[in-house]
C-alpha cells in the first residue's frame, strides 16, 4: 500500500475494499472457479462504477483517474483485487484501453465509453505459442490485401480471450509491427479456453487462418506499433506487480495472526526466533515489493526511466510474492498443502503473476542489456 | 506549524542553489556519497566545509536559532539535500555529528550544555562520536561494563568501547556506562559527554581485514570526568541511550531532518559495473546480463524502499524501528553484491599485477560480512523487526529483573 495517498485516493481505496469484501467474499471467489467466464458481468459493471476502468482514458473520451496520474490510481485497483484473488479482467482491459486512446482512430476510440461503463470487455493478443513476451517474438503476420489485411498466426494466454468484445492483436507486416483491435465476432476465429495454474482467470488460444479485416481494424500507423507495444508490456507488469503485492501482503497478515494463534510445545510459533527471522524476512521482502511496485506506477505516470523501474518491480515482486507465500505455507504445516485452504488460491494466481509477461530471469536480463548495449 | 512564516520554498531553493554555485566545492554528481576524502587526522576538509555552509546560514537548518541554526522545518534540509547532490557534503558532521549525538543533546542537554556545544558542531568546529558498543558485546548494548564511579564532582572512567568511526580525529563523545551495579542493567547507566583528546583517555585505531583504519577502540584509565558532563540523569542513561537509537535509526533510514545530502546510488555505479563485466569477457554472456540486472534490480528496489521508510515512519504508519527493514535490505544485499562483483571480476580479483585495483572486489568479499555486523547486526534487525514492528514476544532475556552484578557474563 502506498503511504502518501491523497484523500481522494484514500476514500478510492477503502471503498474499494469494502465493496470487494462484501460483493466478493472468499466464498463467491471460490464459487466462480467452475464458471467459464470466471467473474460475472454485473459484478463488474459495479467495479466500472468505482473508476476500474477509466483511469486510463482521457476525460475527453469519457474516462479520467482521480490524481492526474492514471497508473497510480490505477494501481490501487490492482492491489486491492490481488488481496482479495478478486476476478475480472482489469488487466488487459486497462492495457489496451490506454492505448486505444493514445493511438486509436476516432471510430476506434468511440468505444471507449462502453469500456468506461463496464460494458465492453478487451483482450489483448500477444504472446505466441513459440515466442517469449517479448516484441521481437511477434511472428502473426498481416498480409495486405484489397481492401485491408489477412491475419495468420496463433496467440496463446490471451487473458479474456473468450469473454473479450474486442481483442487487440500485434502483428508483423513488411513495414514492422502492427496492431488491430478486432471485434470477437469477427468471422473465421478461432478462440480455444485453455487450462491454468490459476483457477480465477481465464485464457484462450486464438488462432488466425487467414482471418480478413478491415484497414479500419489497424490502430495507430502501420509498422508503427512499437512504442504502444512497449508500453503495454510496461503496464502489464506494473498491474501484475501490485496485484501480487497485495496478494502477498493479505497472505502475510494472515499468516502472522496464525503464528500468534497456533501454540505447539505451549509456545506460540511467534514466539520462537528461528520463525521470527523468517517473518521478518518475510516483512522485508514485502515492502521492498510494495516500495518498488510504487516506484513503477509512478515510472509510468512521470516516465523517467520507465523500463528500468518497471523491470526492476516485476523481477523483484514475481520472485519475492510466491517465496513469501511458499515460506507462508511452511509456517502453516501441513494444512498450508491442503485444498482446503486459501493459501493455494494465492500462490496460483502469484505464480503465474510472475511468469507471464517474462520470468525474473528474463527480466534481469532485459535490466542487464545494457552490458552488450 | 505553517510554512507560511517562512521563507517561500521556491524562494529559498532558488537562493540556496545560487548560493551553491558561489561558494562550495563542486564534484562528481554521479558519486554523492563518495565526497569525504578527507585523510588527515582531524577531518579538516569536513570543518572548512561545515564552516562555509554555516558562514552561508545554510548549516544546522532544523536547528533552533538560539543555538545557532536556523529554525528552519524539514522541508527546508530537503531542499538543500536536492541541491548539495553536486557539491561535496561534510558527511562527518551530517553523521553523527549533527545527526544522532547532536539531537540527543538537544533533547536531554542542561542549557547550559546546549549553549556550549550545539553552535560549535553547527560552526565545524567539534565533531563528536558515539562511545556505546564495548569489546564485550556489541548487541547487548545496555550490557555495559565500563564503570564510572563517582568522587564528589568527577566520575572516574574506567573500562574500553570499540567501533567508534573516526574516533582518533573528533572531538566529543557520547558514552554510555555504568553507575550502579546493585539494579538490573538498563536502570544502572549513565551517559556522559566525553572529551576525546583527555588524560587518562587512550584511542587506537583498530586496522580491518581490508587494510582500513577507520575505527576506533578507546581504553579509559581513571579518567576524570566533571559530573557537570552527565547527559541527562544519573541512572537514567538508559532513556538517553534509547532516544540516540532512535535517531540513529532515523539518520540512516532517511527521515532525520538533521542530516546533510542523501544516499543515491548513482550513474556512475552503473557505469563501472558494465565497464567491470565487459572488461572481463562478460559481453554477449547471458549470465552476465543477469548478474548486471541483478545488481541494478537491487539498487532500484533499495532506493524505493530508503524513500518508503522514509515517508513511512515520518506519517506515523510505521514505527520507529523500521528503520531496521532498510538496515536488513543493505546487510543482504551487500552480501549479494559483494558476492556478484567477485564472479563478474573472475581470477582478476584473486591474482592481479602490482599496480592494478582489481583485487578490490576480492578485498571487499573478504570484508563481506562486516556488511551484516557494523550498525547492529543483521540478526538485531531481525529481532525489531518481528518484535517492534509485527508485535511478537520478545526473546528470552536471563539478565532481566536482577542486579546486573549478578548477570553470568563471558570469560
Amino acid at each position: 500500500m502506498r503511504l502518501d495517498l491523497s484523500d481522494d485516493q484514500q476514500l478510492l481505496q477503502e471503498t474499494v475494499r469494502r465493496f470487494v469484501e462484501s460483493e466478493m467474499p472468499i466464498e463467491s471467489v471460490r464459487g466462480l472457479y467452475d464458471d467459464p467466464d470466471g467473474f460475472d458481468s454485473g459484478w463488474w459493471k459495479r467495479g466500472a462504477e468505482l473508476g476500474w476502468t477509466s483511469f486510463l482514458i482521457p476525460e475527453a473520451l469519457g474516462g479520467g483517474s482521480l490524481s492526474g496520474d492514471g497508473p497510480v490510481d490505477l494501481a490501487i485497483i490492482a492491489e486491492e483485487l490481488g488481496r482479495t484473488l478478486a476476478p475480472g479482467p482489469l488487466l488487459p482491459t486497462n492495457v489496451v484501453a490506454e492505448t486505444i486512446g493514445r493511438s486509436g482512430s476516432a471510430t476506434q476510440q468511440a468505444l471507449l465509453a462502453d469500456v468506461v461503463a463496464g460494458e465492453l470487455i478487451l483482450a489483448w493478443a500477444f504472446c505466441e505459442p513459440e515466442g517469449s513476451w517479448s516484441p521481437d517474438d511477434v511472428q502473426l503476420t498481416a498480409t495486405g490485401t484489397a481492401d485491408g489485411y489477412s491475419l495468420m498466426g496463433t496467440k496463446t494466454a490471451v487473458e479474456a480471450g473468450a469473454q473479450a468484445d474486442h481483442i487487440l492483436v500485434s502483428a508483423r507486416t513488411p513495414e514492422g509491427l502492427t496492431q488491430f483491435l478486432i471485434p470477437a465476432s469477427t468471422p473465421g476465429l478461432v478462440v480455444t479456453p485453455q487450462e491454468s495454474l490459476d483457477l480465477g482467470r481465464r485464457f484462450a488460444a486464438i488462432r488466425f487462418d487467414s482471418i480478413e479485416v478491415s484497414a479500419e481494424t489497424v490502430v495507430g500507423t502501420v509498422g508503427g506499433a512499437a512504442a504502444d507495444i512497449d508500453r503495454q508490456l510496461m503496464m502489464a507488469m506494473m498491474i501484475q506487480s501490485f496485484d501480487s503485492a497485495g496478494a502477498a501482503a493479505r497472505v502475510f497478515e494472515f499468516t502472522v495472526e496464525y503464528a500468534f494463534d497456533r501454540y505447539s510445545f505451549g509456545r506460540p510459533l511467534a514466539s520462537y526466533q528461528a520463525l521470527k527471522h523468517r517473518f521478518a524476512d518475510m516483512k522485508l521482502w514485502l515492502e521492498a515489493g510494495h516500495a518498488v511496485s510504487d516506484g513503477a506506477a509512478d515510472a509510468l505516470a512521470d516516465g523517467v526511466e520507465t523500463a528500468h523501474r518497471v523491470l526492476a518491480a516485476s523481477a523483484w515482486v514475481g520472485d519475492h510474492a510466491v517465496e513469501i507465500m511458499q515460506d507462508c505455507v511452511q509456517m502453516h504445516g501441513g494444512i498450508g498443502v491442503t485444498w482446503e485452504h486459501d493459501i493455494h488460491l494465492y500462490l496460483r494466481r502469484a505464480t503465474v503473476n510472475r511468469g507471464l509477461f517474462g520470468t525474473p530471469t528474463e527480466l534481469r536480463d532485459r535490466l542487464g542489456a545494457v552490458l552488450d548495449a | 506549524m505553517t510554512t507560511t512564516e517562512f521563507e517561500d520554498l521556491d524562494i529559498y531553493r532558488e537562493r540556496t542553489r545560487t548560493w551553491m554555485a558561489e561558494n562550495m566545492p563542486r564534484r562528481d554528481p554521479d558519486n554523492p556519497w563518495d565526497a569525504v576524502n578527507d585523510d588527515d587526522d582531524r577531518g579538516t576538509r569536513n570543518r572548512q566545509i561545515q564552516r562555509t555552509l554555516y558562514d552561508g546560514g545554510f548549516a544546522g537548518v532544523c536547528y533552533p536559532t538560539e543555538y545557532g541554526g536556523q529554525g528552519l522545518p524539514i522541508e527546508y534540509q530537503r531542499v538543500i539535500d536536492d541541491e548539495i547532490v553536486h557539491y561535496d557534503v561534510p558527511l562527518l558532521f551530517s553523521l553523527p555529528t549533527l545527526s544522532i549525538t547532536g539531537p540527543t543533546v538537544l533533547e536531554f542537554g542542561t542549557e547550559e550544555q546546549k549553549q556550549r556545544y550545539i553552535p560549535a558542531w553547527i560552526r565545524g568546529d567539534e565533531l563528536w562520536v558515539q562511545f556505546m558498543s564495548e569489546p564485550s558485546g556489541g548487541s547487548d548494548m545496555a550490557g555495559a561494563l565500563t564503570r564510572a564511579d563517582r568522587d564528589g564532582d568527577l566520575f572516574m572512567l574506567n573500562g574500553s568501547k570499540v567501533w567508534s568511526t573516526y574516533a582518533y580525529r573528533s572531538d566529543y563523545a557520547l558514552l554510555l556506562a555504568r553507575t550502579n551495579w546493585d539494579v538490573p542493567k538498563h536502570r544502572g547507566l549513565t551517559m556522559f559527554i566525553v572529551p576525546i583528546h583527555h588524560p587518562g583517555i587512550e584511542v587506537t585505531q583498530i586496522k580491518m581485514v581490508d587494510g582500513t583504519v577507520e575505527f576506533c577502540q578507546e581504553y579509559f584509565d581513571d579518567a576524570e570526568i566533571p559530573a557537570e558532563n552527565v547527559l541527562g540523569e544519573v541512572d537514567d542513561g538508559w532513556t538517553v541511550a534509547s532516544r540516540l537509537l532512535f535517531h540513529e535509526r532515523a539518520a540512516v533510514g532517511g527521515s532525520s531532518p538533521y542530516t546533510i545530502g542523501r544516499y543515491r546510488r548513482g550513474a556512475a555505479g552503473r557505469r563501472e559495473l558494465v565497464d567491470l563485466a565487459r572488461r572481463n569477457g562478460w559481453a554477449g554472456d547471458p549470465q552476465g546480463r543477469q548478474m548486471v540486472g541483478r545488481i541494478e534490480e537491487l539498487n532500484t528496489v533499495q532506493q524505493e524502499l530508503i524513500e518508503r521508510v522514509r515517508v513511512g515512519i515520518g506519517s506515523g504508519y510505521f514505527p520507529g524501528p523500521a528503520g531496521s527493514i532498510v538496515r536488513l535490505f543493505s546487510g543482504v544485499s551487500e552480501v549479494e553484491r559483494a558476492n556478484i562483483a567477485l564472479e563478474l571480476n573472475r581470477d582478476s580479483a584473486l591474482v592481479w599485477d602490482t599496480g592494478e585495483s582489481t583485487g578490490q572486489a576480492g578485498i571487499e568479499y573478504v570484508q563481506r560480512q562486516a556488511r551484516c555486523l557494523g550498525g547492529g547486526s543483521t540478526e538485531m534487525a531481525r529481532n525489531l523487526i518481528s518484535e517492534r514492528i509485527l508485535g511478537m514476544p520478545r526473546e528470552y532475556a536471563a539478565d532481566r529483573d536482577i542486579a546486573f552484578r549478578d548477570v553470568p557474563r563471558s570469560g
